[in-house]
């Protein structure tokens, strides 16, 4: 790392207030599309804290990835199921308020707790690959690695078809064994088009 | 207060702030796709510990790094499914509030 210390507390501590506070404007906020927008806003504040930890490639992986695919398949979520409803009041909303942030302070206090009061074992900053951490990660990918590498792009495969027959609207129209035309209305419930043919 | 760098601690304790937040939306969110986005914070506060422990207590062998980019995998499988899944709720009960989804309620 070259660059001075003093520019790296800055960072850091302008990166994780960033973080910290989109992660809760992501919860809080009321609308669903700011919700979404402050997400990409963390991830990248994310991929500078890799930045700083000297791992280039990482950064780059979660720029691609969370902020170029998964974000954006969000973004594509909201605007298909943007309808404006009002939500049913829950009686005891109050309550399950108070259970769960208690819970969430409490699981907070403890970890910070264990993160301060435990003796790490830190390695020498001498040993530090620094910029040849991206060499370092392909050799561990093609090597040790390999199994769950290779396990992985059997994991996106089936990811990604099981989207597509979650997902796909057309429904088979005839039952297959008899013939017969299927009742609709148990496989998907009727609703008024969103894009009406003026034709 | 002299310090060669950032402490190890730091990046641990943004970490947790961040996996608490998570699951505070987790239990909390009535839109489903703010489910889905609360479950993204918690998998990116894992990321940030992980790349924090592969680089102050495993720097030579970064095996941490090697690990995120599985969790980056996976987490990017896990928001195509979700997302569908959701796509096919929503056709189903034209809704996305998640105190309608009770069918396995006991």
């Amino acid at each position: 790392m070259s660059i001075a210390i003093t520019t790296q507390f800055i960072c850091f501590t302008v990166l994780s207030l960033v973080v910290i506070i989109g992660a809760l404007g992501v919860v809080l906020l009321e609308s669903i599309v700011y919700s979404a927008f402050l997400l990409g806003g963390v991830f990248m504040s994310v991929a500078g804290l890799y930045l700083l930890l000297n791992a280039s490639f990482v950064a780059a992986a979660q720029v691609l990835v969370y902020v170029g695919a998964v974000n954006v398949l969000i973004i594509f979520a909201i605007m298909l199921v943007n309808k404006k409803e009002d939500l049913k009041p829950i009686n005891d909303i109050k309550s399950r308020r108070v259970i769960s942030t208690s819970i969430c302070l409490t699981l907070l206090s403890l970890l910070i707790r264990v993160d301060l009061t435990n003796v790490w074992s830190l390695s020498s900053p001498q040993n530090s690959i620094g910029e040849e951490s991206t060499i370092r990660i392909g050799e561990h990918l093609f090597s040790d690695y390999l199994l769950p590498f290779e396990v992985a792009s059997v994991l996106l495969l089936m990811a990604m078809i099981g989207a597509i027959v979650l997902a796909r609207r057309d429904v088979m129209s005839k039952d297959i064994s008899t013939g017969l035309p299927v009742d609709q209305e148990l496989i998907e419930k009727s609703s008024e088009p969103l894009l009406t043919n003026k034709n | 207060m002299n310090l060669e760098s950032i402490p190890l601690q730091a990046f641990l304790i943004v970490s947790s702030a961040l996996f608490c937040i998570g699951i505070w939306g987790l239990l909390n969110s009535r839109n489903a796709v703010r489910v889905l986005m609360s479950i993204e914070l918690m998998l990116n506060a894992v990321n940030i510990n992980l790349m924090a422990f592969s680089s102050y207590v495993d720097n030579n062998l970064i095996q941490g790094q090697v690990f995120t980019i599985f969790v980056i995998t996976v987490a990017a499988a896990e928001a195509a499914v979700g997302l569908a899944i959701l796509l096919s709720l929503y056709r189903n009960r034209v809704t996305v509030d998640m105190e309608s989804f009770n069918l396995l309620k006991w």
